[in-house]
This record gives structure tokens, sequence and C-alpha cells, in this order.
């Protein structure tokens, strides 16, 4: 599990079970109660499992045994400017393996990894649906499209 | 529905917004605005028009014309010479590639000529957010026919004589499906629209859902009918948050307009439609999985039978069909079984959605008969292979397909021929490899993806399947033998024969296909350590041929490692000990003395 220990305060608990109470505290509503607290606390560490857990009910393991089945839960907080390289096939053909590589030597990070001071993550998605540009990175809600590895560094500026 | 007014189709596609296509949408507004024209002209963000490369692309009714690549500074001289002068703006016309004609409206595109609409007929036409303009195209007539003029039973005999066959991959026919759950008595039963198009490099769904989701609600809607059910449920990945708001709107405006929830239009029937989020598992896209999903539970396929049509979501009797399937359900009721049936194939009857991409000229979402040829579709319609390389495969089926060649060129694409050749139709992705693209590593590529998806319930698909993929790192990295090919081909098909469902079963299916096409491509890489598409890093050399080599010391000057030496105006070599393969070198010379070998 992560590694990261947080306190969960009052008020997340109370957000949490507010959560689960408009959901009619119904097991089978799992996955709509974690994209919930997800998009309210950027991610799903332990202690908010635990919480869910109590209120439907349901064994903590099963709720862990589902965020970690779905690519699109986290355990680990993202970045702030949270970058995805787009690895579908028509970026992958278009040469997406070297940008994710100088976005990796850039950032020293591995994909589904944060840099310490919280700023960027790097993540891996499967086709954005712009294949035209590809290949395709988004940083938070931009586009960039037929990113080639020398842009990488210029892009990164933008950040900072 | 003010038809005579100017409109402005802005392509809100992913391709266009994302290529400044909202900034452009924003300076046409102010640029009307500051001309006090906002009130006679629309600016409308439409689907995707499918000329996806071209973009940003913007259409102008009722003229009909096509602007492509437009920056968000075309937009003053758009507002002041097309709308207030109405002369055509030449240098943002597309241009033909082959003919370097100019090309101007949408029968004129090239791209489009052997396409026929019948999925996309409203994607890039209306606006998707107006229920009024989806109405105005037809939208709900279909719906209204069934209810008045049709029993269920009529419905279902219409979509089984259209011959229209699923489009999500397995291409089982949908009207014996509806059939089936019609059969099946039961209080409750639910209508499910898979959504959640995990193909890699696919895109037809999360268009027609984000241009045109009326098609889909309507179809739903007559599914239910036809099978006697009350609810239904779409199936979407969270990851498409366009395509989600947009069928929130459209089921909040269906809802006003009574064409969903209780006695729709007046008749007894009742159906309303809700939404269920995916999180990013392409296994969920096999149908038992997504319904293990929509219950809350990890998505992992089980056996069937039981198929859905009998047991199905909460146990009870559940259609699950793809998106593509759905929009074409209006249609045929409108126009008839048929009609549809006169188009396709023998046993593939209509069109399928594509999309287009890789390296091509023209790359975009296209929709064409089935029984096209892929030489029609990569030269006539994609426009050839860019930069004037040469053709080397087409993927088709994502990850559970396999490649067509050259020899493949002019077989009708249909459901049946591309299993005969190894392939499969799948979802509808396809994608153009040239002679620079390594088979090798294209396999390696779909199987990495395989291992990341397998939900790890059975031991072939979980195991296998990161075996092989070692097996191909291995080859990639020049320590394959070739035994290790015979190796391979057991493991496909020990895994194709012992996985519970679709993905482990076809799973090997890029391996198997490039193994069988481009044998010498893999012998290559475990004999004589060469990757002749000089794509695998570990196996290449970078080489200066003295002859052409001037000694202009640009290349020792730009090697971040200092392996290349050389004295002034004489021939300089490489050392293969030092170079870290970075290609800076062959990148900086204007002589052509370097080669990867
Ligand atoms: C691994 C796997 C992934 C699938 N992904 C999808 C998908 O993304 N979209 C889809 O419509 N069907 C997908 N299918 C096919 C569905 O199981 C099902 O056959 C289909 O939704 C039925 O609808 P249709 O008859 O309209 O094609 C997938 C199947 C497998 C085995
Ligand atoms: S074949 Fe693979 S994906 Fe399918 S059920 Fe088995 S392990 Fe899961
Ligand atoms: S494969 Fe990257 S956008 Fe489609």
């Amino acid at each position: 599990m992560s590694s990261i220990k947080i306190e969960l305060r009052q008020e997340d608990i109370n957000k949490i079970k507010e959560i689960c109470t408009s959901f009619g505290n119904d097991p089978r509503e799992l996955i709509n109660v974690l994209h919930k607290c997800q998009e309210h606390f950027g991610y799903l560490p332990a202690e908010v499992q635990e919480v869910i857990s109590d209120e439907l009910e349901v064994p903590v393991a099963k709720i862990y045994g589902v965020v970690t089945f779905y690519s699109f839960f986290t355990m680990t907080p993202r970045g702030k400017h949270p970058i995805s390289i787009c690895m579908g096939t028509a970026c992958y053909v278009r040469g997406a393996e070297t940008v994710l590589e100088e976005f990796r030597k850039e950032l020293g990070l591995q994909v589904g990894q944060t840099t310490e001071d919280g700023k960027f993550s790097l993540s891996s998605l499967r086709c954005v649906g712009a294949c035209g540009l590809a290949p395709v990175v988004m940083i938070g809600d931009k586009t960039y499209g037929r990113v080639a590895p020398d842009d990488v560094r210029n892009i990164l500026k933008e950040y900072e | 529905m003010a038809k005579e007014r100017i409109q402005i189709m802005v392509c809100g596609g992913t391709g266009c917004t994302g290529d400044q296509g909202e900034a452009l949408l924003d300076n046409l507004k102010l640029e009307l605005e500051a001309n006090a024209l906002e009130n006679s002209v629309n600016v409308v963000k439409t689907g995707c028009m499918g000329l996806c490369s071209m973009g940003p692309n913007i259409k102008i009714l009722p003229d009909n014309i096509i602007y492509t690549g437009v920056r968000p500074d075309d937009a003053r001289e758009i507002v002041s010479e097309h709308i207030m002068k109405g002369r055509r703006i030449e240098r943002l016309l597309f241009t033909d590639p082959g003919s370097g004609e100019k090309l101007a409206t949408e029968k004129e595109l090239s791209p489009h000529r052997k396409q026929l609409r019948i999925a996309l007929r409203n994607c890039g036409i209306i606006d998707p957010e107006s229920i009024d303009d989806a109405i105005a195209h037809d939208a709900y007539e279909a719906l209204a026919t069934a209810l008045t003029n049709m029993k269920p039973l009529d419905v279902i005999k219409l979509i089984k004589d259209s011959g229209l066959r699923g489009r999500g991959g397995g291409g089982f026919p949908t009207g014996i499906k509806w059939e089936i759950a019609f059969n099946n008595k039961s209080d409750v039963k639910y209508v499910v629209c898979n959504a959640d198009e995990g193909d890699p490099g696919a895109f037809m769904d999360r268009s027609i859902l984000e241009g045109d989701p009326h098609a889909v609600l309507e179809a739903m809607a007559i599914c239910g009918y036809a099978i006697e059910a009350a609810k239904g449920l779409i199936y979407i990945r969270a990851e498409y948050p366009l395509a989600v708001s947009r069928l929130n709107t459209a089921i909040r405006q269906a809802r006003e307009y009574g064409l969903l929830g209780t006695n729709i239009m007046g008749s007894d029937f009742s159906f309303d439609i809700e939404i269920k989020y995916g999180a990013g598992a392409f296994v969920c896209g096999e149908e038992t999985a997504l319904i293990h999903s929509m219950e809350g539970d990890r998505g992992e396929p089980t056996v069937k039978p039981p198929f859905p049509a009998v047991s199905g979501f909460r146990e009870k009797p559940t259609i699950v069909n793809n998106v593509e399937t759905y929009a074409c359900i209006s249609p045929i009721i409108l126009k008839g079984s048929e009609w549809f049936s006169s188009i396709g194939t023998e046993k593939s009857k209509g069109t399928k959605v594509f999309a287009l991409a890789g390296k091509i000229n023209n790359v975009g979402l296209i929709e064409v008969p089935m029984g096209t040829t892929l030489r029609e579709v990569i030269n006539e319609i994609g426009g050839g292979i860019r930069n004037g390389k040469k053709f080397k495969a087409a993927q088709t089926g994502g990850p559970s397909g396999g490649c067509l060649t050259e020899k493949h060129l002019d077989t009708p694409i249909d459901f049946d021929n591309l299993i005969a050749a190894g392939s499969m139709m799948g979802s509808g992705g396809l994608i153009v490899m040239d002679e620079d693209d390594c088979m090798v590593s294209v396999a390696k590529f779909f199987l990495e993806f395989t291992v990341e998806e397998s939900c790890g319930k059975c031991s072939p698909c979980r195991i296998g399947n990161k075996r092989m993929h070692e097996l191909l790192e291995h080859i990639t990295k020049g320590k394959g033998v070739p035994a290790d090919l015979e190796r391979l081909k057991n493991m496909c098909h020990v895994i194709k024969d012992t996985s519970l469902c679709g993905l482990g079963q076809s799973s090997p299916n890029p391996v198997l296909s490039t193994l069988e096409n481009f044998r010498e491509e893999y012998e290559a890489h475990v004999t004589v350590k060469k990757c002749p598409a000089g794509k695998c890093k570990d196996l290449m050399e970078y080489f200066i041929i003295a002859a052409n080599c001037v000694g202009c010391t640009a290349c020792a000057r730009v090697c971040p490692v200092g392996a290349i030496s050389g004295e002034r105006k004489e021939p300089h070599v490489i050392n293969p000990e030092i170079c870290i393969k970075c290609g800076a070198c062959m990148e900086k010379c204007k002589f052509d003395a370097i080669i990867i070998q």
C-alpha cells in the first residue's frame, strides 16, 4: 500500500460520508463513490479507502482490489502539472517512446512518479483521440501535438 | 430552425481543439461581435469532422466551404472577407496533395470521396449540444416510427433482415441478439451501450458520442422498445470528459422533450438512460467484465454462457451493443433493411468507421462501405504514405488484431476476410506503417499493452504474455536465438487455446501475424542481430562512408560523448564502443555520409 501516511481531518471524513450517502451507501455504487472521492482529494490514499469501507460496509481489501484494478484510480497524489504521454498506437509509430524517454530524463522520473516538490508527475495513457497530432502530450488540460524530443525542454519551461 | 442563417461550424474534435481550436472559436465570436454580426451568424462547435491531420477545420454554411489549418489569427480575415464580402479565402482551402488542386466543399475533398456516412451522418454537421438541431436532422423520427407503426418483433425482424453485425469487434448479428433478449421474459431488462473504447489508437465511438449523442440515445430507446426494457445504461470511460458532458446534456434535453422518461411521445413505452463510468481498464470492454464493473466490482470476465442477453446486469437479460452499432439503427428503421443490406459485402452489410492513423497523409475518421479495399483506403482516402515512403503494413483490430501487408492491399475489408488474413475487424483502429517500422517492435508494443491490461485471472494470459514480452525484449536487444521463434509460436497457440476471454484469446495475434508475414525480419534479429528497419537501437551501428565524408568536423563537434575522431578535411570514423546511438551526427551531416547499419 501507499507509504505516505496522512491524517484525515474531520471535514474530510464528513465529505467522504456525504459522498457515500449520496449514493445510498450502496456497495454496488463503489466505483462511482471512488470517482467522486478522487475528484475531491486528487487521489485515493489508504485512509480514504478505510472510511469508505466503514460507510459502505465492504472489506477494505475489496476496495483496495478495485482501486488497484483500474488505472484511472491512483494512490499517490498527482503533480500540480500532471504530464501524460500518449502511448496509443498512432503516437507510438510516430515516435512517442523517444518523447517519453526525454521527459523521463529531464525530470528524473519514472512513469507513475511525482517530483519531490509535487510539481510534475509523469504518466502514460492510451489514445486521447488526437491521433492527427501524434505524438501527443497532455499537461493538465493542455494538449501538445507533434512533439519531438527536442521540444521537451521548452515545454517544461512554460511551467517554471 | 433558422436554416438560412450563416453558420460557422468549428470542429470540436480532440485533434482540432488541442491545436488551438478553442482560441479560434473565441476569436471568431469576438470578430463577429466587433462587427455587430453576432446575431446573424452562428458559431457552432461540432463533433469531429474527420479531417484530423489538416486541422483545425471550420465549415461555413450554407456555402458549404471548408477551411483547413485555420489559426486563431485567421478569424479576422474569415469574418471580414468571407462572411462580410462573400469572398473565398483561397489560402485556407485544402490543397490536394496529389493534384495540387484547391478543394473547397465537402464533396470535393478527396478524403471524403469514397466515403459513405451512415453512423457518422450528423458528425461535424450538427451542433451536438442542441436537440433542435438534431431533430432538424431527423433525430427521433425512427423512434416515433417504431412506437407508432411497429411492434417489438417488427423492429427485431427489420434489424435481422438488414444484416447488421456488431461493430464492437465480434461482429455478432445484432437482430439475433435482440431476439434472444426479447424471448427471455423478465420484469426487468437492460439496454447497455458499450462506450469503453479500449483499443489504443481508436477514437470512433468517442467521436460519435461527441458529435451526435442523440443518435445513440434514440437507438437505445428503440432497442428498449424492441426487447421490452425500460432502463438503459451507457458505460463510458471517465477519460472522455467531453463525450460525458455532451451525453449528459443530450439526456437532459431528451427528457425535457419527452423523448426519454415515462410514456414517451404519449405511448405507453417508458425508457430512461443512466451513465456509468469506467475507470481505465481495457478488459472492461469485454461484455461480462463490463457488467461486473457496472456492478461496482473488479472488471474481470466470467465464462459465457450465460450470455448477457440471458443473464447480464444484476442477473437480468441485458443487451450490450457498441456505440457505432447503435448509431446504425435509426437509418435502418427509416430507410429499410433492403437499403442497408444493399451496401457492403455478402456477409458484412453496411459501412464501417475507421480511425485512420499512423504514417499516412490524411489522418482522420472515415466511414466506408464494407468491402472497400485497403488500397482504396490508403491511397485514395488516406492520400498515400507520408513523405513518399513505402507502405509496409496496416494493423487492424488493435492489440487483438494482426497486420495486413502488400498482398492484402486488394482484399475487400469485411469481418470474414480480415479473419482469414489473420487479423480482425476489431473496433476500427487502422494504423498504417511504413518501411521505417520494425515489426518485431510493433508486436512487442502490443504485447506490452496486453501485459498491462490482462486482468490476471487466468495464468496463460497473465504469465504467458509476460514471458512472450520478455522474449521479444531479448530479441530486440540482440540477445535472441533462432529457437526463440518456435518458442514464441508455441506460446501463442497455448495462450490462444487456454485463455478465458477474448483478451487472452486474441493477445497473441500481433505476434502470430508478424511472424507469419515478416519472418525474415525476425530472423535478421536473431541470426545476424540486425534490425532491417533500423529501429532497434541495440542492433544499430552508426557508420561513416569515407567516400562521402569531406572532413567538415560537424559530426565530431555535435557528438555528445566524443565518439567521432578524424583530422580536418579527412574522412572521420565513429568508435562503436563509445557511441550511444543518439543519432545527432547523422542529423548534422550535410553530405549523407553517415548511415545506420
Ligand atoms: C478484451 C475485449 C475488449 C473489448 N472492448 C470493447 C470495446 O472497447 N468496445 C466495444 O464496443 N466492444 C468491446 N468488446 C466486445 C464486447 O465484448 C461485445 O462483444 C460488444 O460490446 C458487443 O456489441 P456489438 O455486438 O454491438 O459489437 C471487447 C471484447 C474483448 C474481449
Ligand atoms: S484471458 Fe486474460 S484478460 Fe481474459 S479473463 Fe483471462 S486473464 Fe483476464
Ligand atoms: S494514439 Fe495518441 S492520440 Fe491516438
